[in-house]
């Protein structure tokens, strides 16, 4: 079990009603993660421009989460 | 030269440092806040910018341009916070010795900048309601 910290920006802060949450997983990728959040979280939808950063990190899905990182859920983005 | 600023942008002093005698073109895009979008009348907007992240890769796509293109320089400012209609959103300079580089690059860094950056879009709607704005290929779930 890893000791993480989970970040959610836009629309998914929203959808989960907080900007920032300390869990312990199992999870062994971000995938997984988000796939335990969104199971708390109903309104969390895994859209396919969604991204995700590992201590500051783009990342992808599959990459391998450790103890103590902090893992960023950012939607489809924005800008301009 | 990448910088987040809060509300409107200013661009005027990023602007002077892009002067170099040794250019002869000097290309801008400036992205305004406007008061329409996919047929609802927008009454303002709020950017969501998770700074660290956003400048870091913002650097990466200035690098991008002055490595692809024949430009000297290159500077960007984009906007956090509550923007009302007709303020500035984002603002993109490049010089370079001839105009067309100049406007190749400037043509990038909008385009990726708008597409790599974590910046999020919050529309106000006349109506009262509110929205976050996706970009184009961002509709489809997994």
């Amino acid at each position: 079990m890893n000791k993480l910290v989970v970040r959610y920006f836009a629309v998914y802060r929203e959808s989960t009603g907080l900007g920032e949450e300390s869990v312990t997983s199992a999870a062994a990728t971000p995938e997984a993660l988000f796939a335990e959040s969104a199971r708390r979280y109903p309104g969390l939808e895994r859209f396919e421009a969604a991204r995700v950063a590992i201590n500051d990190e783009l990342a992808s899905w599959d990459s391998p989460l450790s103890d103590g990182d902090t893992v960023l859920f950012f939607p489809p983005v924005a800008g301009g | 030269m990448f910088e987040i600023c809060t509300g409107s942008v200013d661009s005027t002093r990023l602007a002077r440092e892009l002067a170099d005698p040794a250019c002869g073109g000097y290309a801008t895009f400036e992205g305004w806040v406007r008061n329409h979008h996919e047929g609802r009348s927008v009454s303002g907007l709020e950017y969501e910018v998770y700074e660290p992240l956003a400048v870091k890769e913002g650097e990466t796509v200035l690098a991008e341009a002055l490595e692809r293109f024949d430009i000297n320089r290159a500077a960007c400012i984009h906007a956090q916070g509550a923007l009302d209609i007709g303020e500035l959103a984002v603002w993109v300079g490049v010089s370079a010795p001839h105009r067309d580089a100049a406007f190749d690059a400037c043509r990038y860094i909008i385009d990726q900048i708008k597409i790599r950056l974590p910046i999020w879009k919050k529309e106000f709607y006349v109506e009262g309601d509110s929205g976050w704005v996706n970009c184009e290929v961002c509709a489809s779930k997994v």
